[in-house]
């Protein structure tokens, strides 16, 4: 993966690469408050049902996963856990930061003990709104990214603005 | 030459020396094992740093705080119908519930009493958010202890809870839909008859644990005997819901508390279980749903005619005083002890939340445990972190 890293992968390959990270995301769950509960409906339950979307939900641990959904308030306390859990993670990855809690502080904005945003801490590619997001919400936040995935170039990985599903 | 007896205690002091010399031999440290904050068994965020001897815990202390957000503090700059919006988010699966006490504890401030049918449209929301809170306790039951089966189960049946739930107060999950002196609206047309065939389907959920999870051997091994609560210690905890009654404690607030709602307009039992252990918290609860449905079902069939609201200002002003209000919400007993200077927002809000207190026993619990049993013996006293943190 490295030669991708560079942008010197030819473009057929790069496109196949990509479509086979497309479709075999492995997403680390990453439960923190109320939004866990509509991520679990999201990734365990038969209505939603995420996996027919590709996306497999069982990584034991980060160093196995692709993606990451930070769902909940993240408070000063585990922030420093998010990033260390966030590195972790090998490259190339992802974070979908879920629900408001999670981009600004959401309902907490002037609580002393609640990080505003996660976005301070770790990169984030996809903003799912919502106090908390339906499940059809997450699920359109992953569709968006999966497109984003499918048509990607390396080397402006870090340059392009993250997707909001609105 | 020696006798018997004596030849029977040389022996037994030649194996106690021996058995001394092993033991220096294999002698083995102590082992922290860190559990969380982030860890499938944790429900969340809490950190339990538990100290093993082998596979036997000598000491658990259970950390938290990764999930403060410091509700206390901020009901003291938000008016009082905007107190609702955030202790929904208290427990989070059964949001409904902890708007209840809050709004109890400022009428009885205001000297507001609600309407009849608005005290039956809030039980009956009240128990809705206790079945979509604890048949998501049975599924997880399960997960825990290696059945990945029931949560998927568990999470099919709640998606229709919520559907009702979403029906009246228009929020899937955090419904914000009570008010000082009744509720936002009424009941929407054919909603009884839904919510009729809803609770049908959640018998079948019952049953169908019943004969999946309750009689299985291995779950039967992994949590009978495990985690054995007396009723005693439970109290000195602090201990409430389901986690006292499986100790055998009669005790509901549904019954006993004599606050502002339906309870005892319906005829329903209240289940208890003489064990104590895993197993019987486990029980009490699968129980507990099923009165659940039966306290709606006979709801349903009564609601008094008449306005959901009661006459109160457009600008809420509390006047100076103090209330205690508690019920028994799905996890336990949650009370809001708030104090008012007559003044726009609260001047104080103090909030008991039954989780915190049920997760104080783990130290007790825990201790002498097999690493295994942590686990179960965490998940059968149900704690949900935005309960224990606030």
């Amino acid at each position: 993966m490295g030669l991708v890293e560079n942008g010197k992968m030819p473009k057929p390959l790069t496109a196949l690469l990509n479509i086979s990270r497309k479709y075999s995301l492995w997403v680390y769950q990453w439960g923190l408050a109320c939004c866990a509960m509509e991520m679990g409906a999201a990734f365990a339950s038969p209505r939603y049902d995420v996996m027919r979307l590709g996306v497999i939900p069982f990584p034991a641990s980060p160093r196995q996963a692709d993606m990451v959904v930070i769902s909940g308030t993240v408070t000063d306390k585990m922030a420093p856990v998010v990033r260390r859990l966030y590195e972790q993670m090998p490259e190339p990855k992802y974070v979908i930061s879920m629900g408001s809690c999670a981009h600004c502080g959401g309902p907490y904005w002037d609580s002393y003990s609640v990080t505003k945003g996660v976005d301070q801490i770790v990169p984030v590619d996809v903003y799912v709104p919502g106090c908390p997001p339906r499940p059809e919400a997450l699920l359109e936040g992953i569709v968006l990214l999966q497109e984003r995935i499918a048509s990607e170039d390396m080397t402006d990985r870090w340059t392009r603005d993250p997707i909001v599903v609105s | 030459m020696t006798d018997v007896s004596n030849r029977n205690q040389l022996a037994y002091i030649a194996a106690q020396a021996s058995d001394a010399r092993v033991n220096v031999e294999f002698e083995t440290e102590g082992m922290t094992l860190n559990l969380g904050p982030q860890h499938p068994a944790t429900h969340g965020t809490l950190r339990v740093i538990v100290k093993l001897d082998g596979e036997r815990v000598l000491r658990a202390d259970p950390m938290m705080g990764y999930m403060h957000r410091g509700y206390e503090k901020l009901a003291e700059v938000r008016t009082y119908p905007q107190v609702t919006t955030l202790v929904n988010r208290i427990d989070w699966l059964g949001s409904f519930a902890n708007e209840v006490p809050f709004i109890l504890a400022a009428e009885r401030l205001m000297e507001v009493e609600a309407p009849p049918r608005a005290q039956w449209i809030r039980t009956i929301l009240f128990e809705l958010s206790r079945i979509a809170n604890v048949i998501l306790f049975l599924g997880d039951m399960g997960v825990q202890l290696g059945a990945v089966t029931p949560v998927f189960f568990a999470f099919r049946d709640r998606e229709f809870v919520l559907n009702q739930i979403e029906a009246v107060t228009g929020g899937r999950f955090h419904p914000n839909f009570d008010r000082i002196g009744g509720l936002k609206d009424d009941i929407p047309k054919g909603w009884t008859e839904e919510t009729t065939g809803v609770l049908g389907r959640i018998r079948t959920f019952c049953d169908e644990m019943e004969d999946l999870v309750t009689g299985n051997e291995i779950f039967q091994a992994r949590t009978r005997g495990i985690g054995v609560i007396p009723a005693e210690v439970g109290l000195a905890y602090g201990l409430s819901g389901a986690n006292i009654r499986g100790s055998g404690v009669d005790w509901d607030l549904r019954r006993d508390g004599g606050v502002g709602l339906a309870h005892d307009q319906v005829d329903w039992k209240v289940w208890t279980h003489p064990d104590g252990d895993s197993f019987s918290r486990y029980w009490v609860r699968l129980q507990e749903v099923r009165e659940a449905c039966g306290i709606i079902e006979q709801l349903l069939g009564g609601i008094p005619s008449g306005p959901v609201m009661a006459k109160v200002p457009r600008i809420i002003k509390v006047p100076a005083g103090e209330a205690y209000v508690e019920t028994e919400n799905p996890l336990g007993v949650m009370g809001y002890y708030v104090v008012s200077k007559g003044d726009l927002v609260p001047f104080r809000v103090k909030i008991r939340s039954a989780s915190f207190s049920n997760i104080s026993i783990t130290p007790w619990v825990l201790e002498g445990a097999y690493v295994p049993d942590v686990v179960s013996i965490l998940a059968s006293l149900y704690f949900i972190l935005g309960d224990i943190d606030r």
